[in-house]
Parts: C-alpha cells; sequence; structure tokens
C-alpha cells in the first residue's frame, strides 16, 4: 500500500463528524500550533517540507506565505480556492465532501501561520451540497471553541466563511477569484500587484488551494522535515490524484509522489488498467490544460526512462515530449478515442470560459474551437492544421492570465503528437463517420 | 409564475441575507452578492428577472447595474425562465469521452426538446455544462442541488419519471437528497 496522509482516515466511519475526526487525532496541528509555535516557525516548518501548490501551477507554499506583506494596521487574508473546475479534476470535492474538518483544520493552522483574522473557503456554485457539509463542521468547530475569540486561550481570534461562487471556470484564477469574492465579475486582474501584497480587498492576501492548505496539517503535526522524506526530489509529500477517462477504477487516489505512471494506470490498487483490457492511446495528466502526451511518451520519457508521477519526471522533456502534473487530473484515453474531437471539446470549453478581456484569448479560442469543428464536419483543408498551430502560438504568452495558455497547450500538444490524425480527418472526411470518437453508453453496459 | 408576486423575500430569507452580509468586513458587504443571488434564483421560480435584480441591489444598497454585471457572467444563473427542473448534463472531457453524448441525445428525444429549450409543461429545461468536478463518476447530470453520477439511460429514464411525478422545483439551494440514484 502506498502512503497516506491526507487520506489516511477517509474510510472511518463518521469521519465527517466533529467528534469522530477529533477522536482520530484531529485539531492536533491547532494545538500544536497555537500553543507551542510562532507564525514565523510554521512558514519555516512549511518551506522545509517542500510543499508546492497543488492548484495546478506548484509553487512552493512557504516561499509564497514568505512573501505575504505585512504593513502594521492592515488586515490579512488567506483565502482557500475550492473552485475546483479544471476539467479531469475533483480531488477537492472528495477531501471536502469525506473529511471537512481536515480543510478547516489547515485553514485555521495556516492563518495563524499568516496572521489572518479572517479567511475564506471560495467554493465553485455547483459544490453547493459540499458548501453545505463545510458550514456545517465550520459551525461544530465554533461549538468546540475552535473558531471564534481567543482560541484556546492563545488569544488567536479567527473567522471562518464559505463563499459560493456561481459557475465560472475562470473563478479559479486566483486574481479572478479574488474579483468574484468582491462581488464582482471574475475578470482576472493584471499582476503586479500580486496578491500578497495586494490581494482581496486591496489587502495581503495568500490563496492556496485546499489540498495545499490540508498538507499543512501533517506538515505541522509531524514537522516539515519528516514531510519532505516522503515523495521524490523536489516533489515532495502525497498527491491526490483524479483519475478518470477508460480506466477500470476511476477515482481519487493518493499517492506517494515517485511511483511510476505505468504502476499508477495498470495495478489494481490505483486505476486497474484500461477498460475492456483495451490499448493506452493518451493521457492528459493533470487536468486538461496540460499537454496531451501519447502513450509511449507517458509511459517513458523521450530517453526512455520510465515517467513517474512527480513534477519533474512529467515536466521531462519539455512540451516537445514532456507535460505537466497540474492539479493531478489524470485523464485517461483509450483507443478507441478521437483526439481531434476530443481538442475540440476541450477548445469548446477554453472557448467557453475565456472571460473575454484579453482579444488573444477571447477570439482566438473561438476561432479553433470553430476550425476544429469545420473539421469534424468533414470540411477541413490542410492549412487549417497549420492555421491552429499558428493561433495557439499567438495566444501563449500573450495574455493577462494563464487561461490563454491553457487553451493552447492542448492543441499544440494534439497537433505535435497526432498531426496524422488531423491530416486524415482533413484527406478522407468520409471516414469520420466511421470513427467512433468515444465510449458509447450502451456499449459500456453495467460493466465496472 | 404569477405576473402580480411581489417581489420580496420571505422572513427566512431576509434573514439569511443579513447575515451573510456580515460575513465581510464593514463596508464590503456587496461581496454577499453571489450568495444572495442564489437565494433569490431559488425563492423566484429558478431566475433572474430585471425586478429580482433591482430587488437584490436594494438589499445590498448597490446599484442596479452592479448585480446585472454580475448575474450575467456566471454561468448558474439563469436571465430567462427555465423549467422547474433544469437538467445540467456535463458534456466536458471525462464525460464527454463516457458518453455524455448519447446522455443528451437521449434526453432530448425523450422531452423532445434541444439543449436550451424547456418542455411546453415547463417542467423541465435541457443545458450542457462544463466539468463538474465529478469525472470519475462520469458520465454526470446536476439537478438542482444534487449530483446524479455513472449515469446509465436507463438511470435517465427513472430520474426524469420521478422528477415528473415529484412535479417540484429544484433549486441549487435545496438540501440534497442522496446524490446516488
Ligand atoms: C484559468 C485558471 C484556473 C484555475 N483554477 C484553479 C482551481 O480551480 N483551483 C485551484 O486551486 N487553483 C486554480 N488555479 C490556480 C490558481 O490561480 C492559484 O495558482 C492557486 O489557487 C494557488 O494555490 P496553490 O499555490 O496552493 O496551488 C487556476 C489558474 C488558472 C489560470
Ligand atoms: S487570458 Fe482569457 S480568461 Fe484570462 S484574462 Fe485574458 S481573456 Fe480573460
Ligand atoms: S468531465 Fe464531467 S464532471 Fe468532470
Amino acid at each position: 500500500m502506498g502512503k497516506k496522509i491526507l487520506l489516511k482516515n477517509d474510510h472511518i466511519p463518521g469521519i465527517q463528524s466533529y467528534d469522530v475526526y477529533r477522536q482520530h487525532g484531529g485539531y492536533a496541528s491547532v494545538e500544536k500550533a497555537l500553543k507551542t509555535m510562532t507564525p514565523e516557525v510554521i512558514v519555516e516548518e512549511v518551506k522545509k517540507s517542500g510543499l508546492r501548490g497543488r492548484g495546478g501551477a506548484g509553487f512552493p507554499t512557504g516561499l509564497k506565505w514568505s512573501f505575504l506583506a505585512k504593513p502594521e494596521g492592515v488586515a490579512r487574508y488567506l483565502v482557500c480556492n475550492a473552485d475546483e473546475s479544471e476539467p479531469g479534476t475533483f480531488k477537492d470535492r472528495y477531501l471536502m465532501e469525506r473529511i471537512p474538518h481536515l480543510l478547516i483544520e489547515g485553514m485555521i493552522a495556516s492563518s495563524f501561520a499568516l496572521g489572518a483574522k479572517t479567511s475564506y473557503i471560495y467554493i465553485r456554485g455547483e459544490y453547493f451540497y459540499v458548501a453545505r457539509i463545510l458550514e456545517q463542521a465550520i459551525e461544530e468547530a465554533y461549538a468546540k471553541g475552535w473558531l471564534g475569540k481567543n482560541i484556546l486561550g492563545s488569544g488567536f481570534d479567527f473567522d471562518l466563511h464559505v463563499h459560493v461562487g456561481a459557475g465560472a471556470y475562470i473563478c479559479g484564477e486566483e486574481t479572478a477569484l479574488l474579483e468574484s469574492l468582491e462581488g464582482k465579475r471574475g475578470n482576472p486582474r493584471i499582476k503586479p500587484p500580486f496578491p500578497a501584497i495586494a490581494g482581496l480587498y486591496a489587502c495581503p492576501t495568500i490563496v492556496n488551494n485546499v489540498e495545499t492548505i490540508a498538507a499543512v496539517v501533517p506538515i505541522i503535526n509531524d514537522g516539515g522535515d519528516a514531510y519532505a522524506q516522503i515523495g521524490i526530489g523536489k516533489s515532495t509529500g502525497t498527491k491526490l490524484i483524479s483519475a478518470s477517462g477508460h480506466i477500470n477504477k476511476p477515482g481519487v487516489y493518493e499517492i506517494e509522489m515517485g511511483i511510476t505512471v505505468e504502476d499508477f494506470i495498470y495495478s489494481d490498487e490505483y486505476c486497474g488498467g484500461i477498460k475492456g483490457g483495451r490499448k493506452l492511446k493518451a493521457v492528459v495528466a493533470g487536468g486538461s490544460s496540460v499537454p496531451i502526451l501519447p502513450a509511449e511518451l507517458i509511459l517513458k520519457t523521450a530517453a526512455g526512462e520510465p515517467r513517474l508521477m512527480s513534477y519533474e519526471s512529467l515536466a521531462d522533456g519539455g512540451f516537445a515530449t514532456g507535460t505537466m502534473l497540474g492539479s493531478g487530473g489524470f485523464i485517461v484515453m483509450d483507443e478507441s478515442t478521437s483526439i481531434v474531437k476530443n481538442l475540440w471539446n476541450f477548445s469548446r470549453f477554453y472557448h467557453h470560459e475565456s472571460c473575454g478581456q484579453c482579444s488573444p484569448c477571447r477570439e482566438g479560442t473561438g476561432w479553433m474551437e470553430k476550425i476544429l469543428h469545420r473539421i469534424l464536419e468533414g470540411h477541413g483543408k490542410m492549412s487549417d492544421v497549420d492555421l491552429l498551430w499558428d493561433i495557439q502560438g499567438k495566444i501563449e504568452g500573450k495574455t493577462i492570465c494563464p487561461l490563454g495558455d491553457a487553451a493552447a497547450w492542448p492543441v499544440a500538444s494534439a497537433i505535435r503528437h497526432f498531426r496524422k490524425e488531423f491530416e486524415d480527418y482533413v484527406q478522407k472526411p468520409s471516414s469520420i463517420k466511421d470513427v467512433k470518437h468515444y465510449y458509447r453508453l450502451h456499449e459500456a453496459g453495467t460493466a465496472s | 409564475m404569477s405576473a402580480t408576486k411581489e417581489i420580496k423575500f420571505s422572513d427566512e430569507s431576509l434573514a439569511l441575507a443579513e447575515k451573510l452580509m456580515k460575513r465581510y468586513p464593514e463596508g464590503k458587504h456587496k461581496s454577499a452578492i453571489i450568495p444572495i443571488l442564489h437565494i433569490a434564483q431559488a425563492e423566484f421560480d429558478g431566475w433572474l428577472s430585471p425586478q429580482v435584480m433591482n430587488y437584490v441591489a436594494s438589499i445590498l444598497k448597490i446599484q442596479p447595474i452592479e448585480v446585472y454585471e454580475v448575474a450575467s457572467f456566471y454561468s448558474m444563473f439563469n436571465l430567462k425562465p427555465v423549467g422547474k427542473c433544469l437538467i445540467e448534463v456535463c458534456r466536458t472531457s471525462s464525460c464527454w469521452l463516457l458518453g455524455a453524448e448519447d446522455v443528451i441525445s437521449h434526453i432530448e428525444k425523450k422531452l423532445n426538446i434541444k439543449v436550451g429549450e424547456t418542455t411546453a409543461d415547463g417542467m423541465f429545461s435541457l443545458k450542457g455544462v462544463e466539468c463538474l468536478g465529478s469525472c470519475g463518476t462520469a458520465p454526470m447530470m446536476q439537478v438542482g442541488a444534487d449530483y446524479y453520477e455513472n449515469l446509465t439511460l436507463d438511470k435517465v429514464d427513472n430520474l426524469i419519471h420521478r422528477f415528473k411525478s415529484e412535479g417540484k422545483r429544484k433549486s441549487y439551494t435545496d438540501q440534497a437528497e442522496s446524490k446516488s440514484v
């Protein structure tokens, strides 16, 4: 069995409730932090742990925390990013639904470390029922004295609130999230200033993903060094992977970083292999935004080394032959999948979700969607493939927020690795209707 | 929907709106706009009419345009009337890979409407939505507060039958029933 830290108790009946959570060691990190540690010491431990942001970018959390401005008399905020809208990602929902108190515990300890007296959990509106679970847990935590005034007699006052969104992928981008939390449209802000200087209500703010904040709990309990012992190289600790697509056992898995991709896909402990014993065609390893890789490159690097589930190994080879760990949204596609149609699906998504502030993103995502649609309808031209390539290149790096890049990378990588499939669609339009495109529901039957 | 219905929150909703506004610092109560719009949508027939948005503006003591701006940005807010049950089928990546298109076309046929339309009796509307964070249990759909996962066409039929016989409006703010079917 792999190493579990965050989900080590998720099988315990009733772990959702305060009493059971507490009986299994819950809130120990808050006790330890408030009674025996200073905020500075906690930040040091987080630095030592090597923890990297689990929302997608993988930025070192301790370093990010150390950037937080601390002007006298100005409020500071910690905002938890529970927007979780990156296609293929569902681990935060799992964590919040199963072990809501773990996030709350992490929020208290982290807010203490950052000097935040009020913090918010911004959760996507569709997760309304999860917001209710969190609110109930927060009520319990208030009732037991873990939230509110003078927590554990330490003099630390702290309030925690849940804030629901209303459907907008872009609100996962941290500055769009802050705009939304201020009651506005979710348009990303131009940086700098970064949130650590001027974030929520123009006050210094840290935005962290749900899983990042949950990981602070074991880091405080066991120490940063112990956390850094887990994993491989600069990919310390465990990672929650959301596994979906054509696999036998979809679900959320906590893995120790460094296991092989092959083991993750084929072993019974994790994905359990490809549905129906079919062949693996491609994987999107870190949510829809990261480059897609064909089977041979996801299982082995270009140099022939086994590919590992870690930030570095997945990125090995750069975008020419590698990808990114991203949010850990691991989407597996079998041989029946149409890469062109899958790409159209992604492009439609980004076009739909573009906030429209920058023209390369607003117009480019629409053009890419249209061209892909034209190819799928059998009206593609050979020059369309180059046109797609050209457009994605003119979006990447030229926008206010990284949604533009996120829209460009899937297009670039699909063309890079599967160009022939695009060309076949253009040259033999009649063949398109014979392509299966996806796993049909009636064929899926009840097979698990 | 009666045209004469006065636009005013129930006492309970008003109290909740007041409570929500207090979650934000002094003078920053505009932050509560999205949570309050959710309450309004649930209370006033599942959509936000200009009158409803004006009412929300009055509660928040902000200009109506500030409410329109926000309401029109977010996909969960309906600016036109919708059926009592808004069926939202995820059409993105993993759900698509596992048959979301089949689910959508099945519902279209069964209800005799297209995506974006409402049945003549006002009971159902159908919408295609983007990844709802339930990709491991694809294909899936959301109706009100509830996620219905690992869909098969039979499951969809049973659900539609049940919703129809219950005849109730479903809102995001409802207490979720069981998530499984
Ligand atoms: C378009 C876009 C969508 C994003 N969506 C999410 C999200 O749903 N959840 C999340 O935690 N981070 C998301 N991020 C990353 C956040 O901007 C931010 O980096 C993250 O919340 C920081 O937390 P971390 O350091 O703990 O990862 C998104 C970024 C972009 C550009
Ligand atoms: S890149 Fe796209 S989503 Fe981001 S700010 Fe520009 S238009 Fe909006
Ligand atoms: S792809 Fe449908 S829920 Fe994520």
